[in-house]
């Protein structure tokens, strides 16, 4: 293959796993925002707290303990959150609950730095580190098998949206609250179960992010990222979140490498944002979103 | 944004929000006056770390609410506005010599400029949507005054100013900069409180109850809804230059991070939503409450005799508390400070001379 | 926000709003009592017996990780010079005030402990820049050893300002002198390729210049590649660098948590640790551990020496950690952020002596500012205080703030970083002219034009 071709399909390779891993944090606001119309700032908070408690007790007890203590934690909280929060909120503005779910952010930062202190961890998963050559082309196999654990936990997802009970009210709930209500579908819980799964998204975003740039406070700020792909894919779209992480991950490396060397670089910053500003422009509700998000 | 509020009792109707109760005008001005010139009288600290601050980040704050509050649109991008406003105030002062009101008028308008451009996509966006697109707007313009030379923040990340002065008069004392800030404060939030009860007010709350009414009534809402960005971005370009002129001398590009525009959020959420006054009770709320925080977990420290190793501790708990304070708040209140506090005034009248008692007049929210 | 179907059905649920007068009347007196403690700050009056001396820390966000070793490092170097009999029979109380890295945080603890400072050193430079003024106006010292201004160097035009150890321009040109060491000569330089990759910021793009004289000095090429804040996602960037710029050395100009992100980029590129250096602003325990093995064989700079092994140290470990007064963990003495808490404390206390020496005591601002012009921190004095090869020679008066002085390298072996170079000097004329330059843009910039 030619030079560019070849570097040209490395950037591009590099940035789908990246995307991948872009899609595991959106979810975790998807998730929340179909169930309860909460935008949770407290996404971010949730994910270092994930890792850092994945981190701090893997030594003690082993990573499979870990990752149970974690989803614990998690559960915890999101009941924590469904009966302390959201339930006393129900019927104020959303901008009322975003400003909560910032409480919430500063009180998990708090919480998880005054737990496990504010050292950066390594997080260690046992990959082979060396690229492997595939037609001239490297491949990191820890992306490889990152964006691979994040198929699974889609896939999961996907089947417990499909087969269970509780996924077919959350779906029910997102798809009409007061048919669901009337139905019987119980709306803290589904609550709960929404931040449960936001919560158990947010560990294994954590987690493979973590093995990438260690376990700091920094996590919180990858989050931010996640913003732009929301708006791309649509907020309430699981399959959007993905292709749009998928899409960002791959036009920021593209970006970088092919347009970054006329405007002096630092184009990654922009290429999400500006993606989602054409997408606000002509197709607001995001690509795969539904239509009908925000009535007049 | 629409509640279900209880029916206020038709004494309270007749009058209009903010008025309340037959003090006259004049002694609730005195008042404030009084109250306003008081951080004259006492110590620096009040003036430096209590006062400046609270009024600069209420102004910026103020201006959101005109966006958020009372046009029913939402942005993340405030802070944003507040790093122009502070970069083209220093530039228009110390670069070209403008005399100093035009300098922080020039930061007004070139903020409001902005605003406007910002506010484009409100046109068909609302929401989330809108919400992201001016977070969006938040990093642009920060790359780009990190970015562009002509600001003068590419090589220091920091724009000085020469000493402030208005053809005789030096600003060099705190109580200078805090009749300065005053002169341009007070003025102002009186125009916004004049503003929301204008035309333009009304056009902007139909806007935000119900968009399409307003239209099919004859209000153009994306013009005024422009017109809600661009006074968002005049208050906050006013606020930027004070933050250079009055109070910290210097312009910097990291001082006006996302986290300043969330906090200017949760200034108008917390202090109400809508409200002129509630807007600096919510700055007060966010600028003092962590420093009261800290002061008093560090005193609860020293009489529990915990030792320094405990710092770190202590500063991570801060965050904590200061997380649960919000929710706690955002619970216990949801109108926000600024009835609470005029509740409060009303009991205290209302100790003083029971005869003012109105009947029925108890202790609900506000009818906006 | 909310769907109007959704807002509806809240509505529809929400009971008659139980009004929670209570609550907020506590909530709200406990805020006002809150503020009433912070209104009265403790004026402490330094005395005959005491120099009181308040600090501006961050341990809590994201730059608390370095920043808790540094502030702790200097106090361990206080109580180790109180416990050896304090200064002039005056031991060194500290308070410490948390700004969280916060500008107005900043500026309200400054003024929490107004009249109180004797040096300032919020390690951070915003709070550092917006407290200028108010530095200058009580003549107190601001210092940030290492960070902006750079130009600070030049005492006549900036007072209350020191940079007091190597300045950005410092760093980068000593570290080609490195590179160009490592290459076998700068003659070596020519024709080589150097990436630097950096933070977007003023920070960040500081050395610029400097590598720009220096290419035309010694042919070498070299191209930016700057990271957008924070600086998380570098994939692209190194698939450049090792793909298609092809790089011979690579610098890094990151910050904090972004420093130990390019180390899986490395592996996954396949390029070579060694010829991958790092600014000293990435060259602490904290901002490379969480690459751990990764980063082996990694250089990094640093404007002090790193472990346990200098007998100031020892000193410390032995009289405060042995007597049960450490403020960390025993295992992070001797790390490089600790370490530049003791270098900052020893040039501190230093600042201090002089005072008492020359103004007695009880200090002030005005006093420790004119001991710190006179800070002479030679070779013999550092022996004397157990320093040598922790601390450079360091020789401040009112007109030279520091800036123009060299670094050592040191090596990550996975765990710890040891020290593998001496002293290596930068290009002083070079860092001459920038300071030069940029002091005069300051001063146009702040003189007014009426």
């Amino acid at each position: 293959m030619s030079g560019d071709l070849v570097y040209g399909t490395e950037l591009a390779i590099t940035g789908l796993l990246i995307g991948v891993m872009y899609s595991m944090v959106a979810l975790g606001f998807v998730l929340i925002f179909k169930a309860s119309a909460v935008f949770n700032f407290a996404q971010g908070a949730m994910t270092l707290f994930g890792a850092l408690t994945v981190v701090g007790l893997s030594p003690l007890v082993g990573l499979p303990l870990a990752l149970a203590a974690a989803l614990v934690a998690m559960a915890v909280l999101a009941v924590a959150v469904e009966r302390w929060v959201l339930r006393p909120l129900i019927g104020r503005s959303a901008l009322t609950v975003f400003m909560a779910t910032v409480g919430v952010a500063y009180a998990l930062e708090g919480l998880a730095q005054l737990i496990w202190g504010n050292q950066p961890r390594g997080l260690k998963l046992d990959i082979p580190q060396a690229p492997l050559q595939l037609g001239g082309v490297y491949v990191s196999p820890p992306d490889l098998i990152g964006a691979a654990i994040a198929g699974v936990c889609v896939m999961l997802l996907v089947l417990f949206f499909q087969r269970t009970k509780l996924g077919l009210g959350l779906r029910a709930m997102a798809d009409d609250p007061i048919a669901a209500q009337a139905m019987g579908v119980r709306v803290g819980r589904m609550w709960a179960v929404a931040w449960m799964l936001a919560g158990a998204v947010a560990i294994v975003a954590g987690v493979l992010w973590g093995s990438r740039i260690g376990v700091h406070f920094g996590m919180t700020q990858i989050t931010l990222k996640a913003l732009p792909i929301l708006i791309i894919g649509g907020v309430d779209s699981i399959p959007g979140a993905i292709v749009a992480g998928l899409l960002v991950g791959a036009g920021e490396a593209l970006g970088e490498g092919f347009l970054g060397p006329f405007v002096g670089g630092g184009v990654q910053e922009i290429v999400a944002y500006l993606g989602a500003l054409l997408i606000l422009t002509f197709r607001h509700q995001g690509l795969l979103g539904e239509k009908t998000i925000d009535r007049i | 944004m629409s509640e279900i509020t209880v029916p206020s009792p038709p004494a309270r109707r007749t009058a209009p929000a903010p008025t309340r109760g037959s003090v006259s005008a004049a002694a609730r001005a005195f008042g404030l006056a009084a109250l306003l010139l008081l951080p004259l009288a006492g110590d620096e600290y009040w003036i430096k770390s209590v006062a400046l601050p609270t009024l600069i980040f209420g102004l910026a704050a103020l201006g959101l609410n005109l966006v958020v509050g009372v046009a029913g649109q939402i942005s993340m991008g405030q802070a944003a506005f507040m790093a122009v406003g502070a970069f083209i105030g220093a530039i228009a002062y110390g670069r070209y010599g403008l005399p100093l009101p035009f300098a922080i008028l020039a930061a007004g308008f070139a903020s409001a400029a902005i605003g406007i451009v910002i506010g484009l996509p409100s046109r068909s966006i609302r929401g989330l949507y809108l919400m992201v697109s001016t977070l969006a707007a938040q990093f642009i313009v920060l790359w780009l005054l990190q970015r562009v030379p002509w600001f003068g923040a590419a090589s220091h990340g920091i724009l000085s100013i020469p000493k402030l002065a208005l053809g005789p008069v030096a600003f060099n004392t705190p109580h200078a900069r805090y009749l300065l800030t005053l002169a341009v404060v007070v003025p102002l939030t009186l125009f916004a409180a004049n503003l929301v009860r204008s035309r333009i007010g009304r056009a902007w709350i139909g806007i935000r109850e119900r968009e399409i009414a307003a239209e099919v009534l004859g209000v153009p809402a994306f013009r005024y809804k422009l017109m809600a960005f661009a006074a968002a971005g005049f208050y906050a370009g006013v606020a930027g230059a004070l933050v250079t002129f009055a109070w910290t001398g210097a312009a910097t590009v990291e001082e006006f991070r996302l986290e300043l525009s969330v906090k200017l959020l949760g200034m108008i959420i917390i202090g109400g939503l809508g409200s002129v006054l509630g807007s600096y009770l919510g700055a007060a709320f966010i600028v003092l409450v962590p420093i009261a925080i800290s002061i008093a977990l560090h005193a609860a420290a020293g009489l529990l005799g915990w030792s320094a190793v405990n710092a770190g501790t202590l500063a991570n708990a801060e965050h904590l508390v200061f997380g649960l304070l919000i929710i706690a708040f955002l619970i216990a209140e949801p109108k926000g400070l600024a009835p609470l506090l005029l509740r409060g005034l009303d009991a205290v009248r209302n100790i003083i001379r029971p005869s003012f008692r109105r009947a029925g007049a108890g202790p609900q929210g506000e009818k906006e | 926000m909310i769907p109007q179907d959704m807002a509806r059905w809240h509505m529809a649920r929400r009971r008659a709003a139980p009004t929670r007068g209570p609550i907020s009347a506590f909530l709200l007196a406990l805020s006002a009592a809150a503020l009433l403690t912070s209104a009265l700050p403790a004026r402490a009056q330094d005395s005959d017996k005491e120099i009181h001396h308040p600090m501006l820390v961050t341990r809590t966000g994201p730059y608390a990780t370095g920043a808790t070793g540094v502030s702790s490092g200097q106090q361990d170097y206080f109580a180790l010079v109180n416990a050896q009999g304090g200064i002039g029979g005056a031991k060194i109380r500290w308070s410490e005030c948390e700004f969280g890295y916060e500008t107005p945080r900043a500026l309200e603890c400054y003024e929490r402990f107004r009249g109180q400072w004797k040096v300032v050193y919020p390690n951070s430079t915003p709070a550092v820049v917006a407290l200028s003024e108010r530095l200058a106006a009580d003549k107190v010292a601001g210092i940030n050893p290492g960070g902006n201004r750079a130009d600070a160097t030049d005492g006549k035009t900036f007072p209350y300002l020191y940079p007091v150890v190597a300045n950005f321009w410092a760093q980068a040109s000593s570290t080609i002198r490195y590179i160009a060491q490592q290459e076998g000569g700068e003659d070596k330089l020519k024709g080589k390729k150097i990436a630097f990759l950096h933070i977007d910021n003023a920070y960040g793009r500081g050395a610029i210049p400097v590598l720009e004289a220096l290419s035309k000095r010694f042919g070498f090429e070299w191209k930016s590649f700057p990271l957008p804040l924070p600086g998380l996602e570098q994939s692209a960037a190194w698939v450049d660098i090792a793909r298609r710029y092809r790089a011979d050395w690579v610098i890094q100009w990151n910050y904090g948590q972004s420093c130990s992100v390019p180390f899986t980029e490395i592996q996954k590129v396949g390029f070579p640790v060694e010829r991958f250096i790092g600014t000293l602003w990435c060259g602490s325990e904290e901002d490379i551990s969480a690459a751990g093995d990764l980063a082996k064989n990694y250089v990094s700079a640093s404007y002090q020496g790193v472990g346990t092994g200098f007998p100031v140290i020892q000193e410390i470990l032995g009289k405060v950690y042995g007597a049960g007064n450490g403020a960390l963990p025993r295992e992070r003495v001797g790390t490089v952020a600790y370490n530049r808490g003791v270098f900052t404390g020893i040039v501190i206390v230093e600042a201090f002596r002089n005072a008492v020496r020359d103004h007695g005591l009880p200090l002030t601002g005005e006093k420790v500012l004119d001991g710190l012009n006179k800070v002479q921190l030679t070779k013999a004095r550092l022996k004397e205080l157990g320093a040598e090869g922790l601390v450079p020679e360091i020789l401040l008066s009112a007109d030279y703030h520091g800036g123009v002085d060299p670094q050592v390298f040191q090596r990550w072996d996975g765990k710890t970083w040891t020290t593998i170079s001496g002293w290596i000097p930068p290009y002083e004329d070079v860092v001459w002219e920038q300071i030069k330059r940029s002091a005069e843009a300051y001063r146009a910039e702040v003189a007014s034009k009426k």
